[in-house]
């Protein structure tokens, strides 16, 4: 099958979800380069292969794909060095598949790595400092934090739609149920809805364990053409849909309580021709509960407002209406800085039955969705619905 | 529980008619005669028209209600640690734009969105030539 945005078909070949958790013996592009290799063998292609380079991280700034090139003695006719957060790696794909569609590129690498945990980021509470960027003038006297931008988002919905704590708290329940039967989680005993809302306060309404969590790690995306990767080591999981899309504050007047995601699902959901109810799982962007949440209902999996039922009594648990990151998420799993290649890896790894007791049974379609920067300010959005070959 | 100390806002010639109208003590604003818009944050041409022609600066009444609103109670950064939990919001202006500001001696069970507040402005210690003030709100 192939859609209209991509004659040629497009398919990822090949991922690598790099171990580590905590690598302070690493750097950003070591742990990129494991990575590479990784997602290379996996797909059954060598380093030389590769035409296209598409990267970002935490510290890549000016030129930073570049750095990425010559660390890895790599000199692809195609580079993409785009940063728009966390969301960054699910846009790369899309991306990936362009360029190579266009001809531009036959075999596109797709790189993240971070040791954001080994330095001891503040990544969520950190918030501004002093600075000279006349735009952050007007957020820095206001001690705007990550978090902080997520809880004036979760305060509007709970004042608008009466959703409360121990809904939010629900989804960190049930991605902590998940990262139990994922050996390689980082927080692996269960918790309860109790144990979310007696943890401390970070910015009302989000708890501690509303929080994801902090960690080093990477990991690794081969994008090629279909025709392509149905000669390579791996069954190919294609590309049918995607779509990008941005919010923020505008002039003053934008609708904080729509996000991104409604403009990238509803573009993916129209590209790749299928119903919310055909998707068998959907890999979410968890930096906080109220992420999760929002992107649901943006989405269109649940009418915006009920995003607090559709996600209590396992709704997003494996076996519920709705299975959610299989692999415990950001907020149990693995979280160095920027999530969105995780949410890509998994989703191909469930839709290649790989992934053992936290499988979803028979999934043949996958959404995924990465959110970066700030919702509740301005964020990214980034949709991809990925497919079993057929 | 402290005050916030403010990092010092840095005004480029976009930005320098919000900061100075803080430091005499009013909330200035940008309107576009051209199209009408009332912008925030300010720009050095109307977003809308992307056009500075007709743009001109005027002083807003300062009264707005809680749009949205989180009370921190964890922030490393300097000038924030020492003053958790205080109540970062966004205010919707009468004139019609969002901004983001804190709400000042407030008792964070008395923030709620929808509450009305008035601008307030805190005035700041330079080592250089400029007169800046950082506009807050409080409940009223």
């Amino acid at each position: 099958m192939t859609t209209t945005a991509f004659p040629r078909g497009a398919a990822i070949a090949g991922v690598y979800e790099h171990p580590s958790r905590f690598s302070p013996n690493k750097t950003e592009f070591q742990i990129m380069a494991e990575s590479a290799k990784g997602a290379l063998d996996d797909a059954g292609l060598q380093r030389t292969d590769v035409d296209g380079l598409f990267g970002a991280s935490m510290s890549m700034g000016l030129m930073g794909i570049v750095d990425l090139a010559e660390y890895l003695d790599l000199y692809p006719d195609y580079l993409d060095g785009t940063n728009i957060g966390g969301s960054s790696f699910v846009a790369h794909v899309t991306h990936a598949a362009a360029a190579v569609n266009a001809g531009l590129c036959q075999v596109a690498l797709v790189l993240y790595g971070s040791t954001a945990a080994s330095n001891s980021m503040a990544i969520g509470t950190g918030g501004t400092g002093g600075s000279r960027n006349p735009d952050a003038a007007f957020s820095a006297p206001y001690g705007m934090t990550t978090v902080g931008s997520y809880a004036t988002y979760a305060n509007l919905h709970m004042d608008t739609y009466g959703t409360t704590s121990e809904q939010l708290a629900e989804i960190a329940v049930t991605m902590r149920q998940h990262a139990s039967l994922n050996p390689r989680a980082k927080m692996r005993n269960p918790i309860t809805v109790n144990d979310v809302l007696d943890s401390r306060m970070i910015s009302r309404p989000l708890h501690l364990l509303d929080c994801c969590i902090i960690s080093d790690g990477g990991g690794a995306v081969v994008v090629t053409s279909l025709e392509r990767a149905r000669d390579l080591a791996k069954p190919p999981v294609q590309l049918l849909g995607c779509g990008e899309a941005v919010q923020h504050q505008g002039v003053g007047y934008s609708d904080i309580l729509t996000i991104a995601a409604k403009q990238s699902g509803a573009r993916a959901f129209e590209m790749a021709g299928v119903k919310h109810s055909d998707i068998d799982l959907a890999m979410i962007y968890d930096s906080f509960t109220i992420t999760v949440l929002a992107t649901l209902e943006n989405l269109g999996f649940c009418p915006v407002g009920e995003g607090g039922n559709f996600v209590s009594n396992g709704g997003i648990a494996l076996g519920g209406t709705l299975p959610v990151n299989p692999d415990g998420g950001g907020l149990s799993s693995n979280h160095p800085g920027m999530r969105g290649i995780f949410l890509v890896i998994e989703a191909v790894k469930q839709l290649r039955d790989e992934c053992d007791a936290r499988q979803v049974p028979k999934a043949e379609l996958a959404l995924a969705h990465g959110t970066g920067g700030t919702i509740g300010d301005k964020h990214s959005g980034a949709t991809l619905i990925l497919g079993v070959d057929r | 529980m402290n005050a916030i100390e403010h990092p010092l806002p840095f005004a480029s010639w976009e930005s320098r008619g919000f900061w100075e109208g803080a430091g005499r003590g009013e909330l200035v604003l940008q309107r576009c005669e051209a199209c009408g818009l009332v912008q925030h944050r300010p720009r050095g041409v109307c977003a809308h028209c992307l056009d500075g022609s007709a743009l001109t600066h005027f002083t807003a009444s300062g009264s707005g209600e809680i749009y949205s609103f989180t009370i921190t109670e964890q922030n490393q950064a300097k000038g924030f640690a020492e003053a958790c939990p205080y109540v970062m919001a966004y205010v919707k202006l009468d004139e019609g734009p969002r901004l983001l500001t804190v709400i000042v001696d407030c008792d964070p069970d008395d923030a709620a969105v929808g509450a009305r507040v008035v601008a307030d402005y805190v005035s700041q210690n330079r080592d250089d030539a400029e007169v800046f003030a950082v506009p807050v709100f409080r409940l009223g």
